[in-house]
């Protein structure tokens, strides 16, 4: 039998440990694998998303940070400094070369620190470092940095500015608005996340967030920090702030990749669907490779692909790109949004699609959809209850949507999304994100048709009181023991009085004390 | 016996009419509803007639299989005669019981000495009394001196056992009373149907107050939408992250740091830390992608679950078969393990047990790797213990055996049994991957069946014994909240019909045993039973046949005290919630009230019991028995402590893909039970019931090219099903549902995958990939294949 494969991975952050936890899954006794993970940071990489709970204090940061189990070969606080490809090598900062079959660069991305007067700290002698009340937001080190930041803000009544109204911008916002800190976006689109929303989206999704008390400064760009002071802006206005939160995008760190002579570009090191660099020997996966931008997950979904290929338990993964979802994790919106939402009418509501886009249940065939080729769009616009709806379809597929405020719709739309499933005929309730409601079973009298199920306990229908009723049972408790109905578990109690009284209502002989009609059933 | 009888129903406060009436249970479900069982008037033999009966568990109600159980008793297909087929591929014909008992014990003997003791196997089931599951296993390993035993309730609460015990240390279905749940603020249904399957256990719910989460809108997930209640409907084999996830949102909303909660994870639980760290990376939004249950809906939930004082956590099938089940279940149990419900008055944990005697069946050594009073085979202790009471060396009991599916799946195999004994089950029909069971049954050498009709798996035997019915025989079972109670016979059997024990007596006498070690009548098998348990987990031994004559309630584990045993002084005194908060008093005269049995509980650990009583008492001054509650004073485990467990989604054995693009879930219809072969045979619920059907959103089934009403073609990987389609607007469009009750072309465990739990070894019944068409054509050249 053929040793173990001899893995090292560089990076001990999400991804990175997310790997060696999928390896260790399929091959529990390292019998076919061998990892070794190697971090800079002393600690892990943090999950961003549970920010948040951190934030609030219900979460503590080993919840964010991804278990090391006991046996995890982790060296932290060791970085790397150089690959040596020829020799299948890597060497560490304290000067040690270490073996390797297989390397896997898991060296995520760092924060793209924008070219402005003042964010850096000028007593660094151009360092990395930043200024005195700036702070990014990656490492677990940033996040406890603007957790103090928050914090002094608070007790001093000031304000934190958050530049950059995207994704992690506005989820770091609310999350901030929940500890008690004043919070104002600066982003220079005139509507915030528009990546991902089309305007009357991104409109109603600010008055969401004025609501929660994030304030937003759009439109503008920003020229200069100034501690103590706040942030200038292209307006001349300054905005009065007691720390700045960059969340400007990130860079992929490609250093090491590129000195080796591996191939990269501005996204990231290049790599095929099967994860693997320009040297066959090397992978890179997560925030650092071109496969994916930005988001936990799909550095997930890779880090699952390499550990079957590593192990061999899958030697055929291939990684084809994660479908394009993006939920803002923010308390009290909700918001989701799929693949391309954008479509060439934008920004005019004239025109709407041929057919109307029916939404009646059950009347849409496939002659009904627009037949230029061209997708199909339901849009639903409530800014007054912060409500927007917008989906593209070509044919029966989900290509794109907005959804702000329909959580139930979100839901489902996501897993149809994910799935590549056609989407339900019923638009209406896709876009509402529940069937329209079915018969009703408050129901009881003439509405109620005879098939309907009374007393499921005992599979009486109501056609079956009314007949048991003909024949002779002439109140709610005689109806009971001639059909059994209510003896079950009693839940249907109401709805046959309710029967007995229409009944009583309705049939002339009832009035009197006539005996039963005879007709034998 | 029916001096006894009325004397019994007077001391249940339940009246029989005429007072000519037998007091007894359903022969169904769990819920064992109370009924009494009349003689109707007229010529001999008398029909019996059925009338509920006022019990705390069914409150006076029955669904419609309890009022139409006793139709079956003279139905012209009963067995009364022994049938032999002599050879393979011949018919069955008429047998006289010596002619047939003569036949089995031979072959089983020759078998034996042959190719070894495993290659007889037994295969029991969860509707058996508790005298007869105890006896079956004792025959295997005495008479037949076979590891090779397993039971059908490894199909039903094996998953819920092993995380049971793994998070407390003793499996008992309900820890506590079911009327506990009429005062609850919030239950959580995770996959079970009451509605449909114990309906009226329904009675004892708020619907305002259920948060029911299944993949359909059930009945019961419509019972709670029609009253305010919650319906979560996650996607097919997601449970596990859904609880992670509303264990999140408990989390970071600060619902689990009150005092009460923060001091029972310190003082009564280990491995919180791990468990948070799981929780910890299922946010809501991530598990809305998987669930496709929204956020702002688990956010409701877990508010609504966490805000109420009172508060249970109750799991089903839906949630337990899958091949991971168990971690499944511990999800849930992790969950109500950090809101402090476990052990805490007026709140809990339980699965819902399913079949009529689910909870006895599996603590009286029928399961593969079990001994009585609830014991590991593998155990020295347990070994000798149990040797002892059967007059036998330690060393003579055989070992762990196949589970249930990996028994059936090596039948007649080189390596696997030749013969079988199949006794209270129908595996042709409710095992999974069914026509591979059938291929199984088939190749054996020799195949035994003792029913009371001629089930599709009588249909396959060499040899077929008739035994007696519900009401033709007396014996104990153990409900789904662990409380001991008595069948009785209500009619003689007819003539020529045994029961299950008077067959295990004269093989085992055939087999060369004396005649008191398998004995015929129940009475001196629960003695020996109560003996046996003793010491053990579900300890049976204060368990006094003349107390469950008189009717009083006796839940396990119910120690032998000396000079009698524990009794617990009443009153109606309920002791405080250990928050703080008082229970209501009430007078309704069937709400058993709270309790102390933890004493009770450690002793049936089988460690050092503090003498003296728990108190135990219900609404009404009565007195309860044993253990109504367990785990209020400390868990079974040798701590005292209950165990969080971490776990992680993974993804079912099988995931739709292009072939197979679609979801499969079966499950069950009200009017029918199991395998239906009772069922199907009740012209009134075959009236009401007829056929099986598949349920499909409307969508799916136009794309299938089917409208509501025609045939179906349902293909998994592992066989088809034909049914008749109903389209349902509320259902998923990526899943198609199937009731598991019909044979033949219908029988939807045709589709099933035998993929198991790593632990407990159930088989994903609720989850396979298949796809659907429509079966004009395919039909025909489907049932050559069946065949």
């Amino acid at each position: 039998m053929s040793r173990a494969l001899n893995v090292v991975v560089v990076g001990n952050g999400m991804v990175g440990a997310r790997l060696y936890e999928e390896t260790l899954r399929r091959d529990q006794t390292s019998r076919r694998v061998r990892m070794t993970v190697l971090g800079a940071e002393p600690v892990g990489g943090y999950n961003r998303v549970l920010l948040p709970g951190l934030l609030s204090g219900s979460l503590t940061e080993a919840d964010l940070t991804p278990e090391a189990s006991g046996e995890t070969p982790l060296a932290t606080g060791t970085t790397v400094t150089a690959i040596d490809r020829a020799a299948r090598t890597v060497r560490t900062a304290d000067g040690r070369q270490l073996p390797y079959d297989r390397l896997v660069l898991a060296t995520g991305a760092a924060t793209a620190v924008p070219p402005l007067p003042g964010l850096r700290d000028e007593t660094d002698g151009g360092g990395g470092v930043l200024a005195r009340g700036v702070t990014a937001l990656r490492t677990l080190a940033d996040a406890r940095r603007l957790r103090r930041l928050a914090d002094r803000a608070r007790a001093v009544g000031a304000r934190i500015a958050v530049l950059g109204g995207g994704v992690l911008g506005l989820e770091a916002a609310r999350a901030l608005v929940a500890r008690g800190v004043a919070v104002t976006v600066v982003h220079p689109a005139p509507h915030v996340m528009d990546r991902q929303l089309d305007a009357p989206a991104g409109r109603v999704l600010g008055r969401a967030l004025r609501r929660t008390g994030i304030e937003q400064r759009l439109g503008v760009m920003a020229v200069r920090w100034e501690p103590g002071k706040g942030l200038h802006l292209d307006d001349g206005s300054v905005l009065a702030a007691a720390g700045l939160l960059l969340c400007t995008g990130a860079r992929p760190e490609t250093g090491l990749a590129e000195e080796c002579g591996l191939k990269t570009s501005p996204a990231g090191i290049a790599v095929d669907d099967t994860l693997t660099t320009s040297d066959p020997d090397i992978y890179a996966l997560g925030d650092c490779a071109d496969a994916e931008p930005g988001l936990v997950q799909p550095g997930w979904e890779q880090a699952a692909v390499l550990a079957g290929r590593l192990t061999g338990e899958d030697p055929y993964a291939r990684y084809l790109g994660s479908p394009r979802v993006t939920r803002l994790k923010a308390a009290g919106i909700e918001l989701a949004c799929l693949g391309d939402p954008f479509v060439a009418d934008d920004g005019f509501a004239g025109h709407a699609p041929a057919g109307g886009a029916g939404p009646a249940q059950g009347g849409l065939g496939e002659g009904d959809f627009p037949d230029d080729g061209g997708p199909e769009v339901l849009r639903l616009e409530d800014p007054a209850r912060e409500r927007y709806a917008k989906l593209v379809l070509h044919g029966d597929r989900v290509t794109g949507a907005i959804l702000l405020g329909v959580p139930d719709a979100a839901a489902g739309l996501v897993q149809l999304y994910d799935k590549g499933a056609p989407a339900p005929s019923d638009r209406l309730a896709l876009m509402l994100g529940r069937a329209l409601p079915p018969e009703s079973a408050g129901e009881a009298g003439e509405a109620l048709p005879d098939h309907a199920m009374v007393c499921r306990c005992n599979s009486v229908t109501k056609g079956a009181l009314r007949s048991a009723w003909y024949d002779g049972a002439r109140s709610a408790r005689e109806l009971a023991d001639a059909t059994r109905a209510t003896t079950g578990c009693g839940g249907c109690r109401g709805a046959v009085e309710k029967i007995a009284a229409w009944l009583a209502e309705t049939d002339p002989l009832s009035s009197r004390d006539t005996p039963a009609t005879t007709a034998p059933r | 016996m029916t001096t006894a009888t009325v004397r019994a129903a007077a001391a249940t406060g339940t009246t029989t009419g005429s007072g000519t009436g037998t007091a007894t249970h359903c022969p169904y479900c769990a819920l064992q509803c109370a009924m009494t069982l009349t003689p109707e008037p007229g010529p001999a033999p008398a029909r019996l007639s059925v009338t509920p009966r006022d019990f705390p568990t069914n409150r006076g109600g029955l669904c419609q299989k309890g009022w139409t159980s006793a139709q079956l008793l003279d139905s012209p297909e009963r067995l009364t005669t022994p049938l032999i087929r002599d050879a393979k591929g011949g018919e069955l014909r008429a047998a006289g019981w010596d002619e047939a008992l003569d036949l089995v014990a031979r072959r089983f003997a020759q078998l034996r000495g042959a190719r070894g003791a495993d290659s007889v196997a037994v295969f029991g089931s969860g509707g058996l009394t508790n005298e007869k599951a105890y006896a079956l296993g004792k025959f295997a390993r005495v008479a037949l001196g076979t590891s090779q035993i397993d039971y059908n309730g490894r199909f039903c609460m094996s998953s819920a056992a092993a995380a049971g015990n793994k998070a407390f240390g003793l499996d008992r279905g309900l820890p506590f009373p079911v009327t506990d749940l009429d005062e609850s603020q919030a239950v959580v249904l995770v996959g079970a149907n009451p509605a449909e399957t114990m309906p009226p256990l329904m009675g004892h719910f708020d619907p305002a107050r259920l948060i029911v989460v299944d993949p359909r809108r059930t009945a019961t997930a419509q019972a709670a939408l029609d009253g305010g209640g919650i319906h979560l409907q996650p996607a097919p084999g997601t449970d596990l992250a859904l609880a992670l996830g509303l264990l999140h949102v408990a989390l970071v909303e600060g619902y689990l740091d009150t005092p009460e909660r923060t001091a029972y994870r310190a003082e009564r639980t280990v491995g919180w830390e791990d468990v948070r760290q799981c929780a910890a990376r299922w946010w809501p939004e991530r598990t809305e992608r998987l669930t496709g249950v929204a956020a702002a809906d688990l956010r409701r939930a877990a508010a609504a679950l966490a805000r109420a004082r009172r508060a249970h956590i109750l799991t089903g099938r839906g949630a337990e078969q899958h091949s991971k089940g168990v971690d499944t279940v511990s999800a849930w149990i992790d969950l109500a393990l950090a809101l402090g419900l476990p052990g805490t008055p007026g709140s809990g944990y339980g699965c819902l047990t399913g079949q009529g005697n689910g909870q006895g069946g599996r603590e009286h050594g029928q399961k593969a790797d079990q001994l009585p009073g609830y014991r590991h085979i593998e155990d020295p202790a347990a070994r000798e213990h149990i040797a002892g009471i059967w007059g036998v060396t330690p060393e003579s009991l055989p070992g762990a055996g196949r589970s249930a599916w990996e028994l059936l799946d090596a039948l007649g195999t080189p390596e696997g049994p030749a013969a079988l004994l199949v006794m209270g089950s129908n595996p042709a029909v409710s095992a999974p991957r069914a026509r591979r069971a059938v291929e199984r049954l088939r190749a054996l050498d020799f195949l035994v069946v003792a029913d009371f009709l001629r089930s599709e798996t009588a249909e396959l035997a060499d040899v077929v014994l008739p035994v007696t019915m519900w009401a033709e025989e007396s014996g104990t079972m153990t409900n789904l909240e662990g409380r001991v109670l008595r069948r009785r016979a209500a009619q003689a059997p007819p003539p020529g019909v045994r029961t299950d024990l008077e067959v295990l007596h004269g093989l085992a006498v055939r087999l060369g045993r004396s005649v008191h070690e398998f004995p015929a009548d129940p009475a001196p098998v629960f003695d020996e039973l109560r003996r046996a348990s003793a010491g053990g987990t579900a300890d049976y031994a204060g368990a006094a046949p003349e107390l469950l004559d008189a009717g009083e309630a006796v839940y396990w584990p119910v120690r032998a005290a000396a000079g009698g045993f524990a009794r617990e002084a009443a009153g109606g005194s309920v002791p405080e919630a250990a928050d703080g908060f008082a229970r209501e008093a009430t007078g309704d005269p069937v709400r058993a009230t709270a309790g102390g049995p933890g004493r009770e509980a450690i002793a049936g650990s089988g460690r050092e019991a503090t003498s003296g009583p728990a108190p135990e008492a219900t609404g009404d001054g009565t007195e309860a028995l044993g253990t109504p509650r367990l785990f209020l004073d400390r868990f079974a485990h040798p701590d005292g402590r209950a165990r969080f467990l971490p776990v992680e989604h993974r993804d079912a054995a099988e995931l739709p893909d292009d072939e197979h693009p679609l979801y499969a879930t079966t499950g069950r219809q009200l009017q029918h039970y199991q395998s239906g072969a009772q069922t199907r045979r009740v012209p009134e619920l075959a009236a009401a019931a007829p056929e099986v059907y598949v349920e499909v959103h409307p969508d799916t089934a136009r794309r299938a090219g089917l409208a509501d009403g025609d045939t179906a073609r349902i293909v998994s990987r592992r066989g088809a099903v034909l049914a008749r389609t109903r389209c349902v607007a509320s259902l998923r469009t990526d899943t198609v549902f199937l009731p598991f009750h019909f044979p033949g072309d219908g029988a939807a465990n045709a589709l099933t995958n035998p993929a198991l739990d790593p632990v407990s070894r159930m088989p994903e019944f609720k989850l396979s990939a298949v796809r659907l068409e429509r079966a004009d054509g395919g039909a025909a050249a489907e049932r050559k294949e069946a065949v």
